[in-house]
């Protein structure tokens, strides 16, 4: 039931060597302050320019995607975990809001792109997120979703 | 959200000045952006993008539904794309669908 989920809580202190954890509201206002924090931050200077590029990227989708539809009918916060894994980097996003529909992720397939007049608007940030990650995965657990992905250090070519 | 127009012989240049178009502002700046367009007859627009360095989705689609707007008469070309937003428009193939200056055209560009 909503509201007795809960999310990750914070580690004991001196376990979180390595690893960043932050709690924002579901906002579009607070996901853009996370957002420049990371990447003007300890961990933001400690990757490559590329690799927080694709950080910014892929969490601003996954982030907003939680914002707008995890937490379409009501309020909530959003947990996420960073966590070196070599020169790569282990993500974790949680939230307390709505389930995956089909409990599945969206393919996110590239678009075809037609006439302007019926280019689409939407429906670019699961091809974003599938395009700059490995491992990507999702787990619904008492009420609580968590979406998982690898940003690698190096981004293969497409 | 602020953006900047300057018009001159047929092209409507408009500079934005927020460094980020992204979920908590593509609204307001789809919005700016029609207010703007309608406000002028120039058949080329283009958008200044070198203050900006983070566009997400939302952002894409607000720059998206924008040049649908214009068409089919008016072209809607963008400027100064910065690396992040450059990535964005590459991955998403957006980058063969607008025309795309390394700057300005020449005589528009803004002091400062």
């Amino acid at each position: 039931m909503r509201g007795d989920a809960a999310l990750p809580s914070e580690p004991p202190a001196g376990a979180n060597a390595g690893q960043t954890r932050c709690i924002i509201p579901g906002t579009a206002e607070a996901v853009r302050e996370l957002l420049q924090s990371l990447v003007s931050g300890p961990l933001g200077r400690a990757l490559s320019p590329e690799q927080v590029s694709n950080l910014e990227i892929v969490l601003a989708e996954v982030l907003n995607n939680v914002v707008e539809h995890a937490y379409a009918a009501f309020p909530g916060r959003v947990c996420v975990t960073l966590r070196r894994e070599g020169a790569d980097l282990r993500c974790e996003v949680c939230d307390q809001g709505a389930a995956m529909p089909g409990l599945d992720l969206p393919a996110g397939r590239q678009a075809d792109l037609a006439e302007i007049a019926d280019l689409p608007e939407g429906g670019f940030g699961w091809f974003l997120i599938r395009s700059l990650t490995q491992d990507l995965s999702y787990r619904r657990d008492n009420g609580v979703n968590h979406l998982s992905f690898l940003l690698p250090a190096r981004q293969l070519p497409h | 959200m602020e953006l900047h127009a300057q018009e001159s012989g047929g092209i409507l240049v408009i500079r934005a000045l927020q460094d980020r178009i992204d979920a908590a502002g593509a609204i307001r700046f789809k919005d700016m952006m029609r207010d703007l367009t309608r406000n002028s007859a120039a058949p080329r627009v283009v958008l200044d993008m070198s203050k900006v360095a983070f566009l997400d989705s939302s952002g894409l689609g607000a720059v998206v539904a924008v040049l649908k707007a214009l068409q089919p008469d008016r072209t809607l070309e963008l400027s100064a794309l910065t690396p992040t937003v450059q990535k964005v428009f590459r991955l998403t193939r957006m980058d063969s669908i607008f025309t795309i200056h390394d700057a300005v055209p020449d005589g528009l560009r803004h002091a400062g």
